[in-house]
């Protein structure tokens, strides 16, 4: 019991500090210990919450490489990377195609959601009315309350038809694929930019309005550099989900496991490929499906590291 | 004390001639929605010379003050009547462009607000804003604003860095800095002393009294010293009800203001008896 109360003593800033013995009040003593006692044991409780997040990452990702590592060592990393063709009954793994869709699904998806999103966001914060606000936050955080097979329904009857009239094929393909996904990341991007843009202290607009900067000024010399971190970190988590969805992206690309030829041509991406096999797939076919979530797993990796070590070099030069 | 450090006498003596009105304001009244905070304001502000707003808190020096560079025109709902000119010029007549008159008018905040960004960027924020782009010129100006606001020696080797990292008092000064890069004719300043460190407050005013030759400074202060050493001219205000306007009760010569006011409430406030 001596021990462990020094231990606490010792334990921060926050503990109270030594007294000789006999000459505080016992009453102060003891109140400052079980007030320190509370503390640490909420500290405790804080820090079991993370630790449950991070352990969750973590046996996730060791099932899922148990699962999928020995397809690397059946294959070869190589063959199974950039391997161009997919026809795991026949033997043959490789998932370039799929690596490739989930990239150009994404990164065009980002390429039209983000400048829309953000443009909304500083709409929502810098220009709009207290009373426009009102009625348009709400409706862009209603667009990620609607289930993702409801997008995937609206890619598939409304917009893959007017695809396919201007294209010439059926309009399942990347150019549905970046719309859908697009619309679906807005509202993912656009709140976390308009908290970043809303918490900027007050006084730097008025003081770039004090010296007779206009609005527009204002907006893109000072309040959006300011927020860029935010921006930045709300532009990966919207890369996340676009890279992670599956549903809507399934129902309107075609799914050929293909580099496709055009933006109007079927092709599929690692995880719809996953969800459509793993019904059915078995042995190597199936260790090989664990063995994409592994590369699905590394590539929002490599891309959220990419991004910060970016908005870190910003912030550096700015 | 104050009296010893007054300007009052032969530097601004009354056989002096008399300097024309750089901003003067006729019947104004200032309305919050329907709250009216300003009631029939009428006075003139010296060119080349500082003048102190001093009252209570909540009596609308702020609100005033905010008229000379239309900074309210931000707020909703606010409006105002009366008349205010700029060298002769109505301000708020219809066709006069806030921004314009912000670039003449500068202002500087109780809380320092660099941008969050390097400081040499933070001086250079006005000039590039109105189209100076030569890095030389820049230079220029960045180096001269910043001697010119007292803090050029303190910050000359890490202008790369960001104007947030500096001190308080440091930031303030920066802020002046920034004004002064556009070259304003009019300086507002609403308490800037009165968030920083006693060092910093002395080489602002070591700044005001350098920079009185050149433009007006308007300065809102609760520090009844600090108006006394770096004004000429006094302007107090007062609201006599909650929720009635204010309004302002005596304006004079700093010297005369302080040491013999006309009006009992001003006798009373500088003497501390409310406020
Ligand atoms: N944005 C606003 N909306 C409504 N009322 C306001 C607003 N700003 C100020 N007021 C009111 O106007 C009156 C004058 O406020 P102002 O800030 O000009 O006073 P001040 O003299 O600068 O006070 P202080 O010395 O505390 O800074 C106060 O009654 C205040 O409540
Ligand atoms: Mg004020």
């Amino acid at each position: 019991m001596a021990g462990s109360e020094r231990d606490m003593r010792d334990a921060g800033p926050g503990a109270p500090g030594p007294r000789e013995p006999g000459s505080g009040s016992g009453v102060l003593r003891q109140t400052a210990r079980s007030q320190y006692l509370k503390e640490s044991s909420l500290r405790a409780l804080f820090l079991a919450c993370a630790s449950v997040a991070v352990m969750g990452v973590a046996l996730i990702f060791l099932f899922v490489g148990l699962r999928g590592w020995a397809i690397f060592a059946k294959v070869g990393v190589v063959d199974f990377l950039f391997g161009s063709t997919w026809l795991p009954t026949e033997g043959e793994f490789g998932i370039w195609p799929l690596i490739f869709g989930s990239f150009a699904v994404t990164i065009g998806a980002l390429l039209l959601g983000a400048p829309l999103a953000i443009g909304t966001a500083i709409f929502l914060s810098e220009v709009a009315s207290p009373r426009v606000r009102s009625i348009l936050r709400p409706a862009v955080e209603l667009l990620a309350g609607i289930p993702s097979v409801i997008y995937g329904f609206f890619g598939l009857i409304v917009l893959r038809p007017i695809i396919a009239d201007m294209s010439g094929g059926l309009g399942f393909g990347l150019v549905t694929g970046w719309l859908i996904l697009a619309i679906m990341i807005v509202p993912t991007i656009s709140a976390i930019s308009e908290d970043a843009l809303r918490s900027l202290s007050p006084g730097i607009r008025e003081a770039s309005y004090a010296m007779g900067a206009t609005k527009w000024q204002t907006i893109y010399k000072v309040l959006v550099p300011a927020a860029k971190v935010g921006i930045i970190d709300a532009v990966i988590l919207g890369m996340g989900r676009a890279i992670g969805e599956t549903m809507a992206v399934l129902m309107v690309i075609g799914n050929a496991p293909v580099v496709p030829a055009g933006v109007s041509e079927p092709f599929s991406t690692l995880t719809t490929t996953i969800v459509l096999d793993m019904a059915y797939a078995s042995g190597d076919h199936r260790t090989a499906l664990f063995g994409m979530a592994i590369i699905l797993f590394l590539i929002s990796m490599v891309l959220v590291a990419l991004v910060r070590s970016l908005s870190r070099f910003g912030k550096q030069v700015g | 004390m104050i009296e010893s450090r007054l300007h009052g006498g032969a530097a601004h003596g009354s056989d002096e001639v008399e300097a024309a009105d750089k901003l003067s304001v006729t019947d104004l009244d200032f309305y919050y929605g329907d709250f009216q905070a300003l009631a029939g304001v009428t006075v003139g502000v010296k060119e080349r010379a500082t003048t102190a707003f001093i009252g209570p808190s909540g009596c609308g020096k702020s609100t005033f003050l905010r008229c000379f560079n239309r900074m309210n025109d931000l707020i909703p709902g606010t409006r105002l009547t009366g008349r205010i000119t700029l060298d002769g010029e109505d301000i708020y007549a219809p066709g006069v462009d806030p921004v314009d008159l912000r670039r003449r008018v500068g202002m500087i905040f109780q809380q320092p607000n660099p941008f969050p960004m390097s400081i040499y960027d933070n001086v250079a924020y006005g000039p590039r804003l109105h189209g100076v782009k030569k890095k030389a010129r820049l230079d220029d100006i960045v180096q001269q604003s910043l001697e010119r606001a007292n803090v050029w020696r303190e910050v000359k080797d890490i202008l790369g860095r960001g104007g947030l990292t500096l001190s308080g008092g440091q930031q303030q000064r920066l802020c002046i800095a920034r004004v002064l890069a556009v070259r304003p004719d009019v300086l507002l300043m609403d308490e800037p002393c009165s968030a920083i460190d006693p060092t910093s407050v002395q080489k602002i005013e070591d700044l005001m009294a350098e920079l009185e030759s050149e433009i007006t400074i308007v300065i809102v202060t609760h520090n009844m010293q600090q108006a006394a050493r770096v004004s000429q001219f006094t302007a107090f205000f007062l609201q006599e009800e909650t929720n009635e306007p204010a309004e302002l009760v005596e304006y004079g010569r700093t010297a005369e203001l302080f040491t013999s006011p006309e009006d009992k409430r001003t006798e009373d406030y500088i003497t501390g008896r409310f406020g």
